[in-house]
């Protein structure tokens, strides 16, 4: 028995008092489930920001237009317990691999503009630091500059890598130091917990402060493809996303 | 008196020596003397048919940790006495099942002891496995078998003194465990002696379902009515004679039957760790199964349903109402009437009335989504309102919504609402 059959009639038959309550211009109308993904996707957007736009406490991330595989990741981490936030967890504990790519690809479709964000204080030498990792690494300590994968504009590569501008200082410093104390996890072989292994704090927190001094491009989407290959295995790239 | 004074270190060695050596008899009368060997191979239909009874068994949803490998163990089980880290039943010779014969797998399904000899912790639910068939047994022992080997240590217990001792786990098998087989009920039907079956055994709904006194123990595996899990927060309601609650007496069989598979049907959805059955166990049952179960907890209903009722506030349901025309009611109506399949009604449910208030808090606290099975791939969701709403918010919230529109529950206080924030599970 599939659930059209439980689904159907119900809809049919909220959709006619629906209907009437309209053309009545009744005030209190029944609500509708509307077959959506915007629908079903309320869940979202309390944390996230009305249609997955970032929310304005600084710490729930932006979700819409990021890239699918990206996005798609991150589902499968809070599921599996790679990355740890437990509300986050429980909210779709329950979903499969099918609906959870659904749910990554319908938030990577949203074209949305960015809202201006209030470039984070921070001393000009902390700020030069943190534009010299970011653009040029440090060979030194075999540190990758971040555009050698998140795309010289720093606007990700689709559909794995994401891009790095338009989050918060907060939230960058965050999931920076999850990664080097091992709470934040991707597949294996994981390249992003050996880069920050590579990064002091202060160099984690001139980072996040830079990037999030940034403005946004006016055409922020990620880059179509890689030009050059990866300075280290990345397990987050590759795979299966239909 | 004065001789039996004379003979008391006779007496004091006799109840030494006994006391002891019953509480070993008890703990192991019943058991069968193991014959066979690990090399014995089952058929491919054995094979098959241990793979749906794990499924009804749910036994992954312990053997399995979080991003772990299938039955590696691992997963940690939040109990009053501590934690109970589920082992590794891969046929693994050195870390998992290798080197177990079907015999060691039916004394544990039904004695509780591995095969080392230890005594098993009831987290893993022999007192409910007992009574599955050795035929079903040896069936499940085959489908193990038949899985790719994984080598991962167990990870021993985190109990607490005393539960940590085999000898205290011996006096609480003397006290709640004895092994019995399945007994049908000859005055009933077939469909109905086979939903009995699958409920009190493999299903062990009533691991849930059912108070467990302060050492644990349910009253047994027929008692389905209702229990609060310890270390979850979720209320497990009654589910046989209580109409206030679960119980579905009323209910048409494949109402029941498109819960537990679809995990929602017309009137309800499934949440918490019910929703965990439903993914992983209830929604690969057969319609034949599930129907038989249907028409088990289709019990007869008791009359007693009391609850308390403590009046609210005015000030209290103004400020919930406000609340709920601002982010309840675009989904659940005005009146509480819900868009089901896709949002439920909160008129009339009993999930919202239900005593004590644990699920319908957890609930706004925590949202979700109803599982994604295969007769609901897309279910849709339910925002969490934890970072949104304060603990006083949501007393006023779930307050209003249990009082209105029919609805006779009783007021929760922000105390409420705080104890069930302290919770884990989906």
């Amino acid at each position: 028995m599939g659930l059209d059959r439980v689904a159907d009639p119900a809809l049919r038959r909220l959709a006619l008092p629906c209907l009437l309550g309209a053309a009545a211009s009744l005030a209190a109308a029944a609500p509708v489930a509307e077959d959506t993904m915007a629908q079903r996707m309320q869940a979202c957007t309390v944390c996230h920001g009305p249609s997955g736009r970032a929310a304005t406490d600084g710490y729930y991330p932006r979700i819409a237009g990021k890239p699918a595989g990206y996005l798609y990741n991150q589902l499968l981490n809070f599921r599996e317990g790679r990355r740890r936030y437990a509300p986050m967890t429980a909210l779709i504990d329950t979903l499969s691999d099918d609906y959870l790519r659904e749910v990554a690809g319908y938030f990577a479709s949203l074209d949305l503009p960015y809202a201006m964000q209030q470039p984070p204080s921070a001393p000009p030498e902390m700020l030069r630091r943190g534009e010299a990792l970011v653009m040029h690494g440090d060979a030194a300590r075999q540190l990758p500059a971040c555009v050698q994968c998140h795309g010289p504009q720093l606007t990700g590569v689709a559909p794995w890598i994401p891009g790095l501008l338009g989050l918060p200082a907060d939230y960058l410093n965050g999931q920076l130091g999850a990664w080097k104390v091992g709470i934040r996890r991707a597949q294996a072989p994981d390249c992003m917990a050996q880069v920050v292994q590579r990064m002091p704090e202060q160099d984690i927190a001139a980072v996040a402060r830079w990037l999030a001094a940034q403005p946004i491009p006016a055409n922020y989407k990620p880059a179509a493809a890689l030009t050059q290959p990866l300075p280290l295995p990345c397990g987050v790239v590759g795979g299966a996303l239909r | 008196m004065r001789r039996w004074l004379k003979h008391w270190p006779w007496a004091l060695l006799a109840v030494l020596l006994l006391v002891p050596a019953t509480l070993v008899w008890l703990n192991v009368r019943d058991e069968d003397a193991i014959v066979d060997t690990p090399d014995v191979k089952g058929t491919a239909e054995q094979v098959a048919r241990g793979e749906y009874l794990a499924r009804a068994g749910d036994c992954m949803a312990c053997h399995t940790a979080r991003g772990g490998q299938p039955y590696a163990g691992g997963r940690g089980i939040d109990t009053p006495f501590g934690i109970v880290f589920a082992p590794n039943i891969t046929p693994d010779k050195a870390t998992g099942i290798g080197e177990w014969s079907p015999g060691h797998f039916w004394r544990a399904l039904h004695n509780g002891r591995a095969r080392d000899g230890r005594l098993l912790y009831p987290a893993f639910p022999y007192p409910n496995y007992t009574r599955v068939s050795r035929e079903d047994a040896d069936a499940l022992y085959f489908y193990l078998k038949s899985l790719p080997p994984v080598q991962q240590k167990n990870q021993p217990h985190a109990l607490r003194f005393p539960y940590d001792s085999q000898i205290a786990l011996g006096v609480w098998r003397a006290l709640f465990f004895r092994p019995r087989h399945f007994e049908a009920d000859p005055a009933r039907s077939a469909v109905w002696n086979r939903g009995a079956y699958l409920v009190q055994g493999l299903g062990h709904c009533n691991a849930c379902h059912a108070a467990r006194n302060v050492l644990g123990a349910t009253s047994g595996p027929t008692d389905l009515g209702g229990g609060l899990i310890a270390a979850q927060n979720w209320y497990a309601p009654a589910l046989t004679w209580s109409p206030g609650e679960g119980g579905v007496a009323d209910w048409d069989a494949k109402d029941i039957v498109a819960l537990l598979k679809h995990g929602v049907n017309g009137k309800a959805w499934v949440k918490g760790p019910m929703a965990d059955v439903v993914l992983y166990s209830t929604q690969y049952l057969n319609d034949a199964d599930l129907h038989a179960m249907a028409i088990y907890l289709k019990a007869p209903v008791r009359e007693d349903d009391e609850r308390r009722r403590q009046p609210a506030g005015e000030a209290l349901l103004q400020h919930g109402a406000k609340l709920y025309a601002t982010h309840c009611a675009k989904c659940h109506g005005d009146k509480g009437e819900g868009a089901p399949p896709a949002y439920p009604p909160l008129a009339g449910n009993r999930a919202v009335t239900m005593e004590p208030p644990a699920n319908l808090v957890r609930m706004v606290l925590g949202g979700g989504f109803p599982p994604a099975t295969a007769g609901n791939p897309r279910p849709y969701g339910m925002a969490p309102f934890a970072m949104v709403l304060s603990n006083d918010d949501i007393s006023a919230v779930v307050t209003y919504v249990r009082t209105s529109w029919g609805n006779e529950g009783s007021m929760v206080s922000s105390f409420d609402v705080q104890r069930y924030r302290e919770g884990s599970g989906p």
